[in-house]
């Protein structure tokens, strides 16, 4: 008897757990048999024949393969780059220097950056970049997310910093080293983690982010994927199903690969900072 | 102890401080700012009002309550109700349900099973919007689409999902997306219960039901509360549903941040999408100063 509800147990654990796997496979299952398939469908069908070619008519495409590797690494890595370095300094002085309110000041930043978003602000960042004279420039875009992504950066690399012992830091002033030199041969090297993973949180917000470009900019040359992935059309303007899909594979593979490097490197699960 | 010595002075802190503070002075301040003041005025994209745009008052505002077009479609009224339809089911129902019933089912288990559902569940949280929308264009299609094939497999008659049922479909796509954020906030939050409050319960003879209502929900009611409160204002400002049904058919699904792109940058009537953008950011502040409070009183009675 007790046997027979394992196993019924185990059996109902594992039709569950098909169920749920199948809720979230099933929407992408046509996105990835599409793109190597010769003939554009939008059912779920084995590729037959199975083509590599329509990966080659994208690459042959200048403007898509300009989007993807041109604009969208210029403006997801131009981001990345400056969220990162700022955060960094923001969130290291946040906790170890006598700022008075910092707390309020970090819960402050995170409220404010929800309140004033993306969508609720879309007017006035425009206006905004449209007076600095950068609409249509890879720096306004750039400008734009690092704003918009600043604050809750800074909030997950603050968790970070506290939670580091400061008894290197000590030790290197107790030396001699200068605030700078103390930061940058000490702290850095220890808050090198938290970078990264404030870094691909960056990278990846602003490689999907569609809203920003699609009202900052305005040349097709200029374009990240996001948006160019709009562009293969016929002439006819019905979309060229093989060639999108193909084009949505590529530009997916770097977000994948990166969610595997993170979990391969820290485990991609929430700790305590983000509780209540 | 010993006392803590400052590691950085305020001044080099000040100066470390200073580069974010301009950008998020200039990005999120600023605008918060300008958006009351452009929602005051007539300003346009082009023509004599984008230079000197005309200061009208509370027209803007006026016109958007207007009660006799409030609700038709396309309009603001209509439009706010079909994003409380959006937010309750897709985010509250769906999404904190379905991440509540994944960390739930995998709680205390381990293995390539729980690994697997966990990952579709990211992938699908993580892959950028667009890419999301196209797989469910194809998803919902009428003729070829795999949620009809499924149905005609069981039986069941097709549905042209996006023109005859567009609310239900943006509901299905954003609590599919989003589920994944819910499922670890709460999987973290199971993982910090004590395993001997559930032995208790095994020895005293309770059932999954009753161990999940009565020790687990309220040990995570905090968790449940930040969780809410994080998905509803994400899933207010949201733009997902203009990728996949551009707010149509007939604006049966232009929730409020779709209606403010359409009047700011498809009609060019600044002054009405500030005034929308306003009108959001006054919902946003109501849901984080909601979120602040219950922080406030917890931190209190602990």
């Amino acid at each position: 008897m007790k046997v027979v509800r394992h196993v019924l147990g185990r059996l109902a654990f594992y039709v569950a757990s098909a169920v749920f796997a199948a809720v979230f496979a099933l929407p992408l299952v046509w996105l990835v048999f599409a793109p190597f398939g010769a003939k554009a469908r939008l059912s779920v069908a084995l590729p037959d024949p199975f083509t590599l070619s329509n990966f080659g008519k994208v690459f042959a495409n200048t403007f898509a393969v300009r989007a993807l590797f041109q604009n969208s690494i210029i403006q997801a890595v131009g981001t990345m780059l400056l969220v990162t370095l700022l955060a960094t300094l923001a969130a290291y002085a946040l906790s170890r220097a006598p700022i008075r309110g910092r707390d309020a000041l970090s819960y402050g930043l995170v409220l404010f950056s929800s309140i004033v978003t993306g969508t609720a602000a879309m007017v006035p960042i425009f206006l905004l970049i449209f007076n600095m004279g950068l609409i249509d420039t890879h720096m306004g875009v750039i400008l734009v997310f690092t704003g918009g992504l600043l604050p809750a950066a800074i909030f997950i690399m603050r968790d970070f910093v506290d939670s580091i012992p400061r008894s290197y830091e000590e030790s290197a002033l107790v030396a001699g080293a200068s605030p700078w030199g103390m930061f940058r041969d000490i702290a850095l090297p220890i808050v090198r983690p938290g970078m990264m993973v404030v870094g691909v949180w960056t990278f990846v917000n602003v490689w999907g982010g569609f809203l920003v470009p699609f009202i900052l900019l305005r040349s097709p040359t200029k374009m990240p994927a996001a948006v160019a992935i709009y562009s293969f059309y016929t002439e006819g303007g019905t979309p060229i199903i093989t060639l999108t899909t193909a084009y949505a594979l590529l530009y997916t593979l770097p977000v994948l690969a990166l969610y595997l490097f993170v979990n391969w490197k820290y485990g991609f699960r929430f700790f305590g900072g983000i509780k209540s | 102890m010993h006392e803590r010595r400052t590691i950085l002075p305020l001044r080099t802190g000040l100066l470390f401080l200073g580069p974010a503070a301009l950008f998020i002075g200039a990005f999120i301040l600023l605008p918060f700012f300008w958006i009351a003041g452009v929602s005051f005025t007539n300003r346009s994209l082009t023509g004599a009002t984008a230079a000197n745009p005309q200061f009208v008052g509370l027209q803007n505002y006026l016109k958007l309550f207007d009660l006799s077009t409030f609700m038709n479609p396309g309009q603001f009224g209509s439009s706010l109700v079909i994003t409380g339809q959006f937010v309750f089911w897709s985010a509250i129902v769906g999404q904190a349900v379905l991440g509540l019933l994944l960390a739930w089912f995998f709680y205390r288990r381990t293995g390539w099973v729980k690994e697997s559902v966990q990952t579709l569940a990211i992938v699908a949280w993580i892959i950028p919007d667009v890419v999301v929308a196209f797989a469910w264009n194809a998803f919902l299609d009428y003729d070829g689409g795999t949620l009809n094939w499924l149905f005609g497999l069981v039986g069941l008659h097709k549905v042209d999902w996006l023109l005859a049922m567009p609310l239900l479909s943006i509901v299905l796509f954003n609590a599919w997306r989003g589920s994944a954020f819910s499922m670890l906030l709460f999987s973290s939050a199971l993982g910090s219960i004590p395993p001997s409050y559930l032995e208790t319960a095994d020895v005293a003879g309770a059932g999954p039901w009753q161990r999940l209502k009565d020790i687990i929900l309220p040990l995570i009611r905090t968790h449940i509360v930040t969780d809410l409160i994080l998905i509803t204002l994400w899933t207010f400002n949201t733009f997902g549903p203009f990728l996949l049904t551009g707010g149509g058919p007939a604006f049966r699904t232009e929730v409020v941040s779709v209606l403010t792109y359409r009047m700011a940058f498809k009609y060019f009537d600044f002054g009405t999408g500030s005034a929308l953008g306003m009108v959001m950011m006054l919902i946003n502040l109501g849901f984080a100063l909601v979120y602040l409070g219950l922080l406030r009183r917890q931190g209190g009675s602990r």
